[in-house]
């Protein structure tokens, strides 16, 4: 537009293109939709910011002050270990299972059905996280009692499964389970998409070539999957790494690292010991509780990233396809 | 293959000698699936009914008992090929089943805890001066569309807009860095951002600051990305030959997007949108540290704790009265609500995406 400024560019272009006629209108909108955007990050920035400066009290203070006596890192540790620990058993049980039934919708379920399939999996991620946590607490819990015995009884020897099983049933095993249900979704849906974009033409050589169902699955679906798999995963990670109700209800948290998951002692979760912990907490104490969460955040962080990496590499190179 | 041959038989008297080849590799019958499915059954139930029975192990063994029966047998008859495609059609097939129980059994035990007092009481009365027995949810149902429609009416114009500027505007870095944070905010959790809310209002109100509208704020961090994805993918599968020929007969680009191209993709924006909702309204954790809970109706969202169907259910649930049975039926009635609600929204979207598509010819 102006001339003055730019040159080089509007020189060059002169002889050939006619100036853009902008009204207005155009310079509003256009600045109105750059404007949210821009809003997102500033949003973002100012969740990192007031998060950082509302924790920064916790990180200053003496150990003494902070609940437990011995220090922000000592009391966070323990919250850490739980977090991943129930994150990794929902996605041990998750990720198999998504697969699965992601392969189930995408080809073995008949055509025209499958999509019916998908939004009934749809509708577990649907379902409020509360719902999950009194279901696992009510009904969920009691009924794997008898289980969790029988793994005491014949697996008792690894120590996951030491024992003594908690009456209750209010486990870290349990919370883990109530935890896969909920990603199971999320990872299904993901490796939905990429299952249906595996090329026809190669799962057809496959079956061209005498593969059965399985072998062509093997040989053409999984492979092309792989990385959704994989980032799928990561994200359902990341969703239940930050669950907070569900295991704030089911878990009953005596504190302390243990491995043991059926036992009556578990370490809590970041998440659900801020649910537990903040209506009651004050001064210090919602400082060390959102330095916990801002622990959390950079945590899911680094998770989600990872996720998004792999799954826009895959992007970058899908296209040669 | 097989099939074909044994309905014509005359091809089989009729050989062509590769034909043949194929057509001798045995095959299990097509009884063997179902046939073999009942005679375990049949059979796990009978040993179930001699030492005690139960639903669980008899699901669990007669599927366990029909798995090693058919690869047995097709490893017998069929090679081994073919007897690992069928353990593996099995255990994907039963993977799907054991993913769909949980949302059975979520869904029975909330139906049947919750309509003991799914009444007109629970959705008319406050829990102001409620001790035990009667009481109900509506200030908390009221909270929840307050804070949630406030939620809403903040995140659905930022999210649409920026789901334009990434669409028809963005180009270089800042759209680049819009998308990916907008990646890492679908990542946040949601008791983060209710920390985040806190934050900003001890910082803006001062400490100990309880209200609506923090909530609100917590639940648009929630919600925006979602909005944003949503739209995006809806703004993108609307054809560029429409935007030419808008452009082409000279109107100016910001009538073309309104007039044109969210006009053509409404329907889609719409339902993700309504999803959007769905899923922020049951949202716990934010609504528990932001806004707390109160017994009684406040419908002013910048003044005062307020009730929300979801914290009032958990509360009632973790910290119940005494007699504790008054509480946990209000809690599973607060969760049947939410339950209905979230699935009708979903319903809701799956509808509007179908009616008002946009008609293709």
């Amino acid at each position: 537009m102006s001339t003055e400024t730019t040159p080089a560019t509007a020189g060059a272009q002169r002889p050939t293109t006619v100036k853009p006629v902008v009204q207005p209108g155009d310079r509003i909108f256009a600045g109105l939709a750059k404007g949210a955007g821009i809003l997102i990050l500033v949003v973002l920035a100012g969740v990192a910011a007031f998060l950082v400066a509302e924790a920064a009290p916790a990180f200053t203070a003496p150990a003494t002050d902070i609940p437990g006596g011995a220090g922000f890192v000592a009391y966070v540790v323990p919250l850490i270990f739980g977090t991943l620990l129930a994150a990794v058993i929902a996605l041990v049980i998750a990720t198999p299972l998504a697969v699965a039934v992601a392969l189930f919708i995408t080809h073995y379920a008949p055509r025209r059905i499958a999509q019916a399939l998908g939004y009934v999996v749809d509708l577990l991620a649907a379902v409020p996280s509360i719902v999950y946590g009194l279901w696992g607490a009510w009904t969920l819990a009691p009924a794997t009692v008898p289980l969790m015995r029988w793994l005491e009884a014949n697996l008792g020897f690894i120590p996951l499964f030491a024992g003594p099983v908690s009456a209750t049933g209010r486990t870290m095993l349990v919370a883990g389970v109530v935890l896969a249900v909920m990603i199971l979704p999320i990872i299904t849906a993901v490796a939905r998409e990429v299952f249906l974009q595996t090329p026809r033409l190669h799962e057809e050589a496959a079956l061209a070539l005498g593969a059965t169902r399985w072998e062509m699955i093997r040989m053409a679906v999984l492979p092309f999957g792989r990385s959704g798999i994989i980032s799928g995963a990561m994200l359902g990670l990341g969703r239940a790494l930050g669950e907070t109700m569900a295991v704030a209800i089911v878990l009953s948290v005596s504190g302390g690292i243990t491995f043991n998951l059926i036992g009556n002692g578990n370490p809590s979760t970041i998440a659900a010991n801020i649910a537990l912990q903040f209506p009651e907490a004050s001064g210090l104490g919602v400082n060390v509780l959102i330095a916990s969460g801002l622990v959390l955040f950079l945590i899911t962080l680094a998770v989600n990233s990872l996720a998004r990496y792999i799954v826009n590499r895959r992007r970058e190179f899908s296209g040669a396809n | 293959m097989t099939v074909d041959i044994t309905k014509s038989p005359e091809r089989v008297t009729a050989p062509s000698p590769q034909r043949r080849g194929l057509a001798r590799r045995a095959q299990l019958p097509r009884w063997a699936v179902p046939g073999g499915l009942a005679a375990s059954a049949a059979v796990v139930g009978l040993v179930l009914a001699l030492v005690g029975f139960s639903t669980g192990l008899f699901v669990v063994g007669t599927v366990v008992l029909f798995t090693a029966g058919l690869y047995v047998a097709s490893r017998i008859v069929e090679g081994s090929r073919k007897a690992t495609d069928r353990l593996v059609t099995v255990i994907v097939t039963s993977a799907f089943g054991l993913a769909v129980i949980p949302l059975i059994s979520v869904i029975c035990t909330v139906v049947s805890e919750g309509l003991a007092r799914f009444d007109v009481e629970f959705f008319s009365s406050s829990m102001r001066g409620v001790v035990g027995e009667g009481g109900g949810a509506y200030h908390a149902i009221v909270g929840t569309l307050i804070i949630t429609g406030l939620a809403a009416l903040m995140s659905i114009p930022v999210g649409l807009l920026t789901a334009v500027y990434l669409v028809e505007y963005g180009k270089g870095r800042l759209a680049r860095a819009i998308t990916f944070f907008v990646d890492v905010m679908t990542g946040i959790p949601s008791i983060v951002a209710g920390l985040f809310a806190v934050a900003l209002f001890t910082y803006l109100v001062g400490p100990g600051a309880r209200f609506g509208f923090a909530g609100s704020v917590a639940l648009s961090v929630l919600m925006i990305p979602i909005v944003v994805r949503a739209t995006e993918e809806m703004l993108k599968i609307v054809p560029n030959e429409l935007r030419e020929a808008a452009l082409a007969l000279g109107v100016p680009k910001w009538r073309v997007i309104l007039k044109v191209v969210i006009p053509t993709s409404i329907a889609g924006i719409a339902s993700g949108i309504t999803l959007a909702i769905a899923r922020v309204i049951g949202e716990t954790a934010p609504l528990l540290v932001a806004v707390g809970l109160t017994t009684a109706m406040n419908v002013n969202a910048f003044d005062g704790r307020m009730a929300t169907l979801p914290v009032f259910s958990y509360l009632s649930y973790a910290t119940p009265g005494v007699p504790r049975e008054p509480y946990l039926e209000r809690a599973w009635t607060a969760a049947l609500v939410l339950i209905i609600i979230v699935m009708v929204l979903n319903l809701l979207a799956r509808l509007i995406a179908r009616v008002f598509a946009p008609k293709t010819r």
